[in-house]
């Protein structure tokens, strides 16, 4: 019924079957927009955050999809800037999962704050000192560079693609796409760096606060730099999940081990700082200011030493060792592990950065608190993800998405 | 934020709080929830989202019986001029909407309900738990409304508050000195509620700069102390303890130097 708009040349799934698929992430959207009227309409007394924590699950979630939609801008700019001309084969999905994964934490982030129709505030009355201006001005710039990026590819839909004037809208944008690639690392250099930075400045906050450059403390460059190395693996774990779903080859294996190793070499640098900032700082920052690293990782055990060992070297060493040898990356299962714990790694210590701050007490005469979000925050952060789905089913469904599909899935 | 304020009228009010004398009777949280107009639920219980602009701390020594000690601490807003003293509290420069803003020729911390839109990034940047969030709309037992203070507005649903020093007492004053053709305000014409119905008397407010001001001479005393100097925050309330235990509990000290821990009951 709908073959019209399938690209032509490539096979797709009965309506039918398609409409079901949607039908089930549209029950879990619809489950997570219920929870998202809730906390509209009621109030953020919908969620279990308190006045211990004012940051949760919420803003974890935020530094997460963003840290693993950096695989856009990273792929771009590899793709654009550097010219490496094979990752044109994957470039377009990356753009899609992080058109989902920012307008994801747009959303997030209006759900979250108490008066939502003040978030215009942040512009208007822009208090250049903080970390969050700087997130919330780049990450606007960036989300319009990847919906700029994203047009194109919508219309390339088969029947769009007829109307002259969308056809060469598409060509022509095409064609200065270097330039939004050029824009979107420029911006996203500074979006994330400025997420790093929205724990590294709290100098109130032991566990957070780093030492920096100038106005920027370390965690600045380190999210920018684990973002730039953990996005692109998050983009090949959702092509590898596609492609088991759809059971077809969709992006030839040099193309992916390409990716995989620039993502390996980031993840090896990144993880080496990484040791080093926290070695730092569990010798000089911290005991300067009264603690010591066990302080941090010894009250109870879901902080336990273990949440750094897990992100720092099952998550990040283990990964980048696999990652940046050859015999890693041709073995598919190695490279996919690889992958995944990569893609962890990122989470836990986006994690620990938000979640983990705030459960340490700084007064000597306070405790540890714990926090379990309620079902209203689970169901908002299960939404995104549920959208997602559906805007990659359709997507993939009726966009050219995978320039190789056609060739490694020759229809007879 | 960056403007050189150095003109002879600043000040820098603050507070001095004799751990020594406070009994813990938590006269000074009524009278600031009275003052401030500061909402409260129907189940008190969870004081994790409790509003407590000041509030008590009972801490002990951690020793058994009979050589256990307590103490009693009242935590209003720290006002921290910050590294400096630039005014870059904690707070103030992370808050995105310039909702909180330091006030250099009072030392004053403010903030401004109806510009916050309640990120709470300021709550998470404060090492304190001195800002609290409106989780709820303000809702006043029957009658209670018309004993509200109409020099203080109640804040709404989803914006962040904290202890303003009572500011508007501070405005009140002054508007009545400027009527009388003064400048400058005699030390008790601007007192905190809490200070003022403190039946210990442990709790003197004033310019911390101004040698006329009973604050000027007591934070200099030997057993003075302010919580977390070590975070260079720079707060504006001090503490004075003539016990040992209680001015450790201030900051947090590795085992080479000693450090005490302290459980909150």
């Amino acid at each position: 019924m709908d073959s019209a708009l399938i690209p032509k040349g490539v096979k797709r799934c009965s309506l039918g079957l398609f409409t079901l698929g949607i039908a089930v992430a549209g029950a879990v959207l619809l489950w997570g927009v219920y929870a998202m009227l809730l906390c509209w309409i009621k109030g953020l007394n919908q969620t279990n955050m308190n006045d211990y924590y004012g940051f949760a699950l919420w803003i974890w979630a935020d530094l997460a999809v963003i840290a693993l939609g950096g695989g856009a801008f990273f792929t771009g700019f590899l793709r654009y800037v550097i010219g490496k001309d094979e990752l044109k084969n994957i470039i377009n999905y990356a753009v899609i999962i992080g058109f989902i994964c920012y307008s994801s934490a747009l959303l997030i982030l209006a759900i979250d704050v108490g008066q939502p129709l003040r978030s215009w505030f942040i512009f208007w009355h822009a208090n250049v000192h903080s970390m969050l201006t700087e997130v919330a001005f780049c990450l606007s710039c960036y989300f319009v560079v990847l919906i700029i990026e994203f047009i194109p590819l919508i219309l390339e839909n088969r029947q769009l693609d007829k109307v002259p004037f969308f056809h060469n809208l598409s060509h022509n944008m095409h064609e200065v796409m270097a330039i939004f690639a050029a824009t979107g690392a420029f911006l996203s250099f500074f979006h994330q760096g400025s997420m790093g930075g929205i724990a590294g400045v709290l100098y109130g906050r032991p566990f957070g606060s780093r030492e920096g450059l100038l106005v920027w403390p370390w965690t600045f460059f380190l999210f920018t730099w684990s973002a730039a190395a953990c996005g692109p693996c998050f983009t090949i774990l959702v092509t590898w999940i596609t492609e088991k779903i759809t059971k077809k080859k969709l992006v030839k294996d040099n193309v992916i081990r390409l990716l995989a190793k620039i993502s390996g070499w980031m993840l090896a640098t990144y993880i080496i700082a990484k040791i080093i900032d926290t070695w730092y700082w569990a010798t000089v920052t911290a005991p300067s200011m009264g603690f010591t690293l066990m302080d941090f990782y010894s009250n109870n055990a879901f902080y336990g030493i273990w949440i750094l060992v897990l992100e720092i070297f099952v998550c990040g060493v283990i990964p980048a060792l696999i990652l940046i040898t050859k015999t890693g990356r041709n073995n598919s299962k190695l490279l996919m592990t690889a992958v995944i714990l990569a893609v962890i790694g990122v989470c836990i210590n986006r994690w620990v950065m938000v979640l983990q701050m705030m459960a340490m007490p700084v007064l000597t005469f306070e405790n540890w608190v714990l926090y379990l979000p309620s079902w209203q925050e689970v169901a908002t952060t299960i939404l995104p993800v549920a959208y997602g789905v559906i805007v990659l089913a359709l997507s993939y469904r009726y966009l050219p998405v995978f320039p190789q599909e056609k060739e490694l899935n020759p229809i007879d | 934020m960056k403007k050189e304020h150095k003109h002879e009228n600043t000040k820098k009010f603050g507070m001095v709080i004799d751990l020594d004398k406070c009994t813990g009777c938590g006269a000074c949280m009524v009278a600031c929830m009275a003052e401030n107009n500061v909402p409260f639920k129907k189940d008190e219980s969870d004081k994790l989202d409790s509003i407590t602009w000041i509030c008590v701390y009972k801490l002990t020594n951690g020793k058994s019986f009979p050589d256990t000690e307590i103490c009693y601490l009242p935590r209003p807003c720290m006002h921290c001029s910050g590294i400096g003293e630039h005014g870059h509290s904690p707070c103030v420069s992370v808050c995105p909407a310039t909702a909180t803003d330091y006030d250099h020729t009072t030392g004053i911390v403010s903030q401004i309900y109806t510009r916050c839109f309640g990120c709470r990034y300021c709550m998470a940047a404060c090492p304190y738990h001195a800002r609290y969030f409106n989780w709820w709309d303000p809702v006043w037992p029957e009658g209670m409304e018309k004993s509200l203070n109409p020099d203080v507005s109640p804040r709404m649903r989803g914006v962040v508050e904290k202890c303003s020093f009572c500011f508007h007492r501070y405005q009140a004053a002054m508007d009545k000195a400027y009527t009388e053709g003064r400048r400058e305000l005699e030390e008790d014409e601007y007192q905190t509620a809490c200070t003022q119905a403190c039946p210990a008397g442990a709790i003197t407010f004033g310019d911390l700069d101004n040698p006329d001001h009973k604050v000027y001479e007591l934070k200099k005393s030997p057993n003075a102390f302010r919580l977390l100097e070590r975070l260079k925050t720079n707060p504006k309330v001090y503490y004075l303890s003539s016990r040992d235990w209680v001015r450790k509990a201030g900051d947090n000290y590795l085992e080479a130097e000693s450090k005490v821990k302290k459980k909150i009951v």
